[in-house]
Formats: C-alpha cells, sequence, structure tokens
C-alpha cells in the first residue's frame, strides 16, 4: 500500500540568475513499512524535499499525499495537524529544548495534540525505555551525549504513533559510536514496521534501506532496490550485528 | 584619535543598519528626559511674572487689614490697629486704608463671593492695580482682576450685580498685593499647614469708595486694607512679625488684624503652579524608571542580536575593551540626543502648564533652566542608558570568540514548577509559560514596567479623584471653575500620556524580544504539531503572564504613591470600577501590541529557520 505518493514536486528560491532549483520535478512513491534512503551532496535539495514531504514548507508545484490526504492542498491549520498526527520529524541538530528534560521533550507533541498529561508521560516513558534511555529520563539535554540526544529526538517523534518518519541527517552531528547507537535504534523501528524517510550522507544508513535514491541538482538521478528488502536487518546490513 | 574615530564609526554604522531599534531607544530616553525637564522646569516658573507686575503696580511689600471682630464678625473693625504702621520704622510709602466689603458678585449664572476694595479715582502711591483693558475704576462701574474675571467668562462693557447691585465692567487689572484668583487671600493666611496655597475662591473686585461703603451692612461691616512699601522689601517678614499680632492673624486674632508680605504673595503665586509641578516630580521618576526597564530589554536584544558581530570584531583583533566601548558608543550617542529631544521638548511645552493663569503681568514664557538642571537631565539619560546596558555590554564583550562566531544563543533558563505545571494547561498556555520560564529576567522586566506603569496610572487616578472632590468643594464654595484644577488636570493627562506612551514602547520592545528569541522554539513547536494560532497566542500570553501579576501589584502600589506624593499622606482609593477597567485594559493592551511581532514569528516559514539552526 502506498503511504506516501509525491508528484511533480518543484521549490525555487532566489530568482533571475540568482534562481535556484532545491527540488525540481520530483516524483517519490514510499509504502508503508519501507525504509527509503536519500543520498546526495550537500546542497542538492534532500532536506528541502524532506521539508516538502512532512509540511513543514509549501512546494511551488507539484502534489504529496500523504495516507491519503493532500499535503498540498491543506492549509496552515490542517497542516499542523498533519505533522502532528501523522509525522515524526528527527533532525540533524536535534532541536530539543534545551530547558526541558528528556521525558519532558519527548511529551511535548503529545501535550500540544491534547492529550492528557498523564498519558502523554506514560507514553514518553515508554518510548525513552524503548530507546534504552529510561534512566537518562529526567536529564536536561546538555547532559546528554549526542547519540542519546538524537535518540531522545526519535522517541519525541514517535510519540503520537505517526505513520511515517522523516529524518534529516539523522547521524549528521555524531560521532562513530552514536552513529552505531542512532542505526540500531532505526533497525529496530524499521523490524518494527515502521514507515521510514531518511536524508542522509552516512552510507551506512544508505545501506540499511529497501530504496537508496540518489539525489543531484534538486532531482533523483539513480534509485536502488536494496537487497535486504521490507523484511533485511539494517543492523545486519550495516556490519552491526556482533 | 584612531580608535575613536573608529569607535565613532563603527557605532554609526551598526546605528544605522538598526534604525528601528535606535529609534525606540531614543524614544524612551526622550519621554524619560521629557518628563523630567518639565519638572524641573516648572520649578520657580512664576518669579519672573510675579516681580514684573510688582515693579509695574508699585506692589506692597507688606498688606495689613483689619476685619470685623466680635463673636459674629459684626462689629466695626479697629483702624486703630493700622494707624501705627504707616508710620513705623522701615515703612517709605503707603496707601489706603482702603475699606473692603464682602459681597456676592453673581454674573453668567454664577455666585461667586468677592472683596470689593474701594479706590480712589487718583492712583495710590502703592498698589496701583495696572488696567490691562478698559479703565480705572469709576462711579457705577467695577474692575474685575484679570484671572477672576476670565474664570467668570466676564469681558469689560459687561454687567455683574454686586449683592443684587448692578455694576458696569469697566475694567480688568492685575495686582502684585494678593495671589491671583483662586488665591486671593487677604485676610487669612495665604499658606495652609502643608505647605500649599489656600484657595479661597474668592474673587477681588475694584470699585470707587463710595460704592463699596455702600455695600457694607450692619450685619457685614466694612474691613480695611493698608499698603506698606519698606525701604528693605528682604526684611517684610521681619516686619510683619515685629508689628503683627503675636499668635493667630486675621479675624481669629484680637485685633483682628492680619499682615501679608510680598514673599508669601510670591510663593503663593508660585505654589498656584506648583501644584501641577508636584504632580510632574514623581511622574518623572516613574517615567525614568520605565524608561530603564526598555532600554535594558532593548540593549539586551541588541546584543543578543550583536554576538555573531562581536565575534567577526574580536576575530578581526578588537580588544574586549575596545568592543564594550563600541556597544557603550551606540547607546550613549542615543542617550545624548535623547536628553537634547527631552530638554527641548519640556523646555517647551513647560510655558502651556504654568502659564494658566493671568493674574501676573506677562507670561512666564520659556522658562530659563538652570544649568544644574541641564546637567541632571543629561546626567539621568547618560545613567539611565549607562545601567541598562552595562550589563550586557560587559557580557557580550567578554564572550569568547569562537562561542561569538557560533552566534550560540544564551541558554535558556529552566523551572521545574512552571514546566510542570503548564503540562496541564492548554498548548497556547503551555507555549506561554514555557517561554517565561525560558527568559525569566525579562519577564521580570515586564512585570517590573507594568507594575510601575499601573501604578504611575492609579496614582493619576487617584489625583483626578482628588481634583473632582476639590472641584466639587470648590465650585460649592466658590461657584466657578478653579483654573488651578483645570491646569493641574492638563498636567495629569500629559503625565498619562507620557507613561501610558513609555509603556506602549516598553510592552512592543519586550514583545519584540521575546518574539525574537522564541524564533527557534517557535518554529521548532509548529514542526512538533503546534498552529501558527496557538504558537502567536502563546507568545503573547509570554508577555501577558509576567503582566498580570504586575498590574495586580500596581494598583495599591499606586495609592500608596498618591499618599506618598500628595504631602498629606492622605489615602485616596479610586474606584473600583475605574480600577477594574485599567487592570482588564492594560492586559489587553499587552496582549494587543505584542499580537503583531508574535504574528509575524508565527508566519515565518519553519523549514527556513531549523535549517538556520544547524548552518
Amino acid at each position: 500500500m502506498t503511504l506516501l505518493c509525491a508528484r511533480g514536486l518543484r521549490k525555487t528560491y532566489g530568482r533571475g540568475d540568482a534562481l535556484v532549483r532545491a527540488v525540481d520535478e520530483v516524483s517519490l512513491d514510499v509504502e508503508a513499512g519501507e525504509t527509503v534512503a536519500i543520498m546526495g551532496p550537500s546542497g542538492c535539495g534532500k532536506s528541502t524535499l524532506l521539508h516538502l514531504l512532512g509540511g513543514l514548507d509549501h512546494p511551488d508545484a507539484g502534489t504529496v499525499v500523504l495516507a491519503g490526504r493532500h499535503v498540498d492542498q491543506l492549509g496552515e491549520r490542517g497542516l499542523a495537524r498533519m505533522r502532528r498526527d501523522a509525522v515524526g520529524f528527527v533532525f540533524q541538530a536535534f532541536h530539543l529544548m534545551d530547558e526541558l528534560t528528556a521525558v519532558e521533550n519527548v511529551e511535548l507533541p503529545a501535550l500540544l495534540a491534547g492529550r492528557s498529561p498523564r498519558a502523554a508521560r506514560r507514553r514518553a516513558v515508554a518510548l525513552l525505555s524503548q530507546t534504552g534511555l529510561a534512566d537518562r529520563a529526567n536529564f536536561l539535554p546538555s547532559a546528554l551525549s549526542g547519540g542519546q540526544r538524537q535518540r531522545v529526538a526519535v522517541a519525541r517523534a514517535l510519540v503520537n504513533d505517526p505513520v511515517i518518519v522523516l529524518a534529516d541527517e539523522p547521524t549528521g552531528n555524531l560521532d562513530s559510536a552514536a552513529t552505531l547507537e542512532v542505526l540500531r535504534l532505526f533497525d529496530d523501528l524499521h523490524q518494527g514496521g515502521q514507515t521510514l524517510v531518511i536524508v542522509t550522507h552516512d552510507s551506512r544508513i544508505a545501506a540499511t534501506a529497501d530504496r537508496l535514491i540518489t539525489m543531484r541538482d534538486g532531482a533523483f538521478i539513480d534509485e536502488t532496490r536494496l537487497d535486504g528488502g521490507t523484511a533485511g536487518s539494517l543492523a545486519r546490513l550495516a556490519g552491526l550485528d556482533g | 584619535m584612531g580608535r575613536l574615530l573608529l569607535i565613532w564609526r563603527l557605532a554609526l554604522r551598526d546605528l544605522r543598519h538598526r534604525p528601528v531599534q535606535a529609534v525606540l531607544l531614543l524614544l524612551a530616553i526622550t519621554a524619560a528626559t521629557s518628563t523630567l525637564t518639565l519638572g524641573l522646569a516648572l520649578n520657580g516658573v512664576t518669579s519672573g511674572p510675579y516681580l514684573r507686575t510688582a515693579a509695574a503696580t508699585n506692589g506692597p511689600d507688606v498688606a495689613a487689614s483689619v476685619l470685623p471682630s466680635g463673636p459674629n464678625g459684626t462689629q466695626a473693625p479697629d483702624l486703630a490697629a493700622l494707624a501705627p504702621l504707616a508710620s513705623a520704622a522701615g515703612v517709605t510709602a503707603a496707601s489706603g486704608p482702603f475699606p473692603v466689603a464682602f459681597a456676592t458678585l453673581r454674573a453668567h449664572g454664577h455666585a461667586v463671593p468677592v472683596q470689593a476694595q474701594g479706590r480712589d479715582l487718583a492712583p495710590a502711591a502703592v498698589d496701583q492695580p495696572l488696567v490691562t483693558a478698559g479703565t480705572w475704576v469709576q462711579a457705577g462701574g467695577v474692575v474685575l482682576e484679570r484671572t477672576f474675571a476670565q474664570a467668570l467668562g466676564v469681558t469689560v462693557g459687561g454687567t455683574v450685580t454686586l449683592d443684587s447691585r448692578p455694576f458696569r465692567v469697566v475694567g480688568l487689572a492685575v495686582t502684585a498685593a494678593v495671589p491671583e484668583y483662586p488665591g486671593v487671600c487677604y485676610y487669612m493666611t495665604c499658606n495652609s499647614p502643608t505647605g500649599q496655597a489656600e484657595e479661597s475662591g474668592m474673587g477681588l473686585v475694584w470699585l470707587t469708595a463710595a460704592s463699596a461703603r455702600g455695600l457694607a451692612t450692619s450685619a457685614s461691616p466694612l474691613s480695611y486694607v493698608l499698603n506698606l512699601r519698606l525701604r528693605d522689601p528682604a526684611t517684610a517678614a521681619a516686619f510683619a512679625a515685629a508689628h503683627g499680632p503675636a499668635g493667630l492673624t486675621g479675624p481669629q486674632s484680637a485685633s483682628g488684624l492680619g499682615l501679608l508680605t510680598r514673599q508669601e504673595v510670591q510663593y503663593a503665586d508660585n505654589d498656584l503652579v506648583s501644584v501641577a509641578q508636584q504632580v510632574l516630580a514623581p511622574g518623572s521618576w516613574i517615567a525614568i524608571a520605565l524608561a530603564v526597564a526598555s532600554v535594558a530589554v532593548l540593549a539586551g536584544g541588541r546584543m543578543a542580536e550583536q554576538t555573531r558581530r562581536v565575534g567577526r570584531l574580536k576575530a578581526a583583533g578588537g580588544s574586549p575593551s575596545l568592543i564594550a566601548a563600541i556597544l557603550l558608543a551606540e547607546h550613549l550617542v542615543i542617550a545624548m540626543v535623547a536628553a537634547a529631544a527631552g530638554l527641548g521638548i519640556g523646555w517647551l511645552v513647560a510655558p502651556a502648564l504654568s502659564s494658566g493663569g493671568t493674574g501676573l503681568i506677562g507670561s512666564p514664557g520659556v522658562p530659563a533652566l538652570a544649568p544644574g538642571a541641564v546637567g541632571l537631565v543629561v546626567a539621568v539619560a547618560l545613567g539611565v542608558t549607562l545601567a541598562a546596558t552595562l550589563v550586557p555590554v560587559v557580557r557580550a564583550a567578554r564572550t569568547s570568540t569562537v562561542r561569538a562566531l557560533a552566534d550560540s544563543a544564551r541558554p535558556p533558563r529552566r523551572r521545574v514548577l512552571l514546566v510542570a505545571v503548564s503540562a496541564w494547561l492548554p498548548a497556547p498556555l503551555l507555549i506561554g509559560a514555557r517561554l517565561v520560564a525560558r527568559r525569566q529576567r525579562r519577564a521580570v522586566l515586564t512585570a517590573a514596567s507594568t507594575a510601575i506603569t499601573v501604578m504611575g496610572v492609579v496614582a493619576v487616578m487617584a489625583a483626578h479623584r482628588a481634583t473632582d472632590i476639590a472641584t466639587a468643594r470648590f465650585n460649592w464654595f466658590a461657584g466657578l471653575p478653579d483654573p488651578v484644577f483645570g491646569r493641574v488636570s492638563q498636567v495629569m493627562a500629559v503625565l498619562t500620556v507620557v507613561l501610558v506612551a513609555l509603556s506602549a514602547v516598553n510592552v512592543i520592545i519586550t514583545g519584540w524580544a521575546t518574539a525574537v528569541d522564541a524564533r527557534q522554539p517557535s518554529a521548532l513547536t509548529r514542526a512538533l504539531g503546534g498552529t501558527r494560532g496557538q504558537v502567536s497566542a502563546g507568545l503573547s500570553l509570554a508577555q501577558v503572564l509576567p503582566a498580570l501579576p504586575g498590574a495586580v501589584a500596581g494598583l495599591p502600589l499606586g495609592v500608596l504613591l498618591f499618599a506618598a506624593a500628595n504631602g498629606t499622606g492622605q489615602v485616596l482609593v479610586p474606584p473600583a470600577s475605574w480600577l477594574a477597567v485599567l487592570l482588564l485594559g492594560t492586559l489587553a493592551a499587552v496582549a494587543a501590541l505584542t499580537f503583531i511581532p508574535s504574528l509575524l514569528t508565527a508566519r515565518t516559514a519553519v523549514a527556513p529557520l531549523l535549517r538556520a539552526e544547524t548552518t
């Protein structure tokens, strides 16, 4: 079943000689439970594409349908509701609230969605346990390592049970050890049937996806279906086992 | 020299780069310096006109009067008490004794008690009132003191009645023998125990001696006034002490004798204006406190925006002292301009507040500002700026170069209780409360500036209430509106406008600073599912939440301020409905003024803000 369907997406910045085609006529289908990795050099439009898919930015042209809803036709309120209920974002810079503890960061989207504080806290605690951070729940981000912060960010992305998680360079700010922590987490999500679109520079993450798309100058130039498929093990493919 | 030039050039460039902030800063400091200048300029503003009037009318150094005596004031006054004064040592000239009748003047529907002074047609050697319109007294004609005539709305050629006898108004005149209306006070002390001019509400008219005598009755016999010129006017008080009755004076003394010195008249004339000055003095300090809050938030916001610039200057070899000098220079230039603007505005507005009375020759005109006053205004402008900017400037100058170049934001504060409680609130309140928790110093400034504004407005309300009560009392016994109250109302209106304007600037500045500071968390909140409406409401609430306790605290503080400022300790609480409107109006104004920056922040695209954080 196609969960995400984008057609003819275009996004430009500037005008005249300074015109930049960040995303140029891109079409993409993502099946439910599938993991898609998008790779490409810096500035090729990967992050912009991710923002268009998640409703953080409006395309100049093209359509995005997520779980049957036309994202490109939604108003600001509808987009907010969609981001709250259907999409989980993971950013390269983590974007955790510095003044909130790990568990408070994780529960925030649930509170914004109107869940009761008790239910939001229960869900946040459960997700932190799932991400191996139960003992760090009351730590501020400044007291966590990079890998731990990104795992908190992943837990936050999952708190409202999104149909898709969009990850923008999730290991871009991490050292090797932390990268492995995050890779394991994505592997778990993949095994659990979570749909993932991951923009990355890291070939190890890319190698774990069901599909690898290469992007350059705002357009897809190559698409490869990898061996692992949806039944494959990210950890094994990335050489994390053992 | 080169270093100074560099500081000047860099400071000026930055001011041009951020003109809106510079203008807001200028406005905030100018409002404070204008109010302070106004307060200083009004001090002693009437001394010039009094001296001119005294010179033009041969004003007396001492005016001695005797009132009817006896239990009901029906016994003829003891004229013998006046006789030795005309020939007393130190007296060089005298006029009178002139008969004075107490009568009720009716005109234009008003019924006002007056002292009707009987005068010769020939000019008197001492106290010859100067006719400013029409002619001097003549049979069947009456001359009105000019301020009194203006309050009555009577002009030359009109008709008035004195105890039901018609008189034609033949002239208007000014005198330095008694304070101008409504402070006319021959027979009672011109100064109340609080030191303020006693407003008798009594008018002064001149008419022929025969007409004055004609107004006397057995129930209300004539009084007499004798005007004396002394060899040395400075000895008037000593003369009055030596020749006046011991203890009580005027109608309460055994002889009915009362002596009024030129210094008392001058003081009373000045005091009628200084009521306005009494309102302005605490008002200007309130304005200064608000300006400090404005400048502190603005300077803090400017410093936060300049972090990367500081890093670049340091990377280019700038020392912390050079950077501090550049940042301070920007603000001090604005402070100097604001001081000049405030001095100009205060100097120009002062005459409008001090020339309400026309009982003296010539308007006080543009008051001369003493060098000390100018120095004080400049010092306050510089002091306000230094007090508000020094800490952020030093902090910016001491920031490490690498950190400054990275433009890393100041880490927000965490308030455990507020975070926990806010989880139970609706999303806009949750966002607002957490923004408050992030920047507590700013929240404290918002609360403080709101408290100061509300305190000032409540004090003005209490003053209005006191004025209303006094006006009603004055109208009751005088039958006329009091020009002094009009003048005070003008001052209070000016002060209210200054306070509200300063406060509005404050709210806009704080709202803007909060919105700028909250751009990234706002974008993140929207990425996590918060709507624009929730975010903009949250940003507005981040101002309203601290404003609420500030406004509530300002209510009793305003009542206390009025009690402290009115000199009598009188506690006067404005009506509850006024306070309720003020409280709700303040919160609504804060919400409205922060709505636009909040809306603009909430409308900013999310993606660029989140991307910017990673670069």
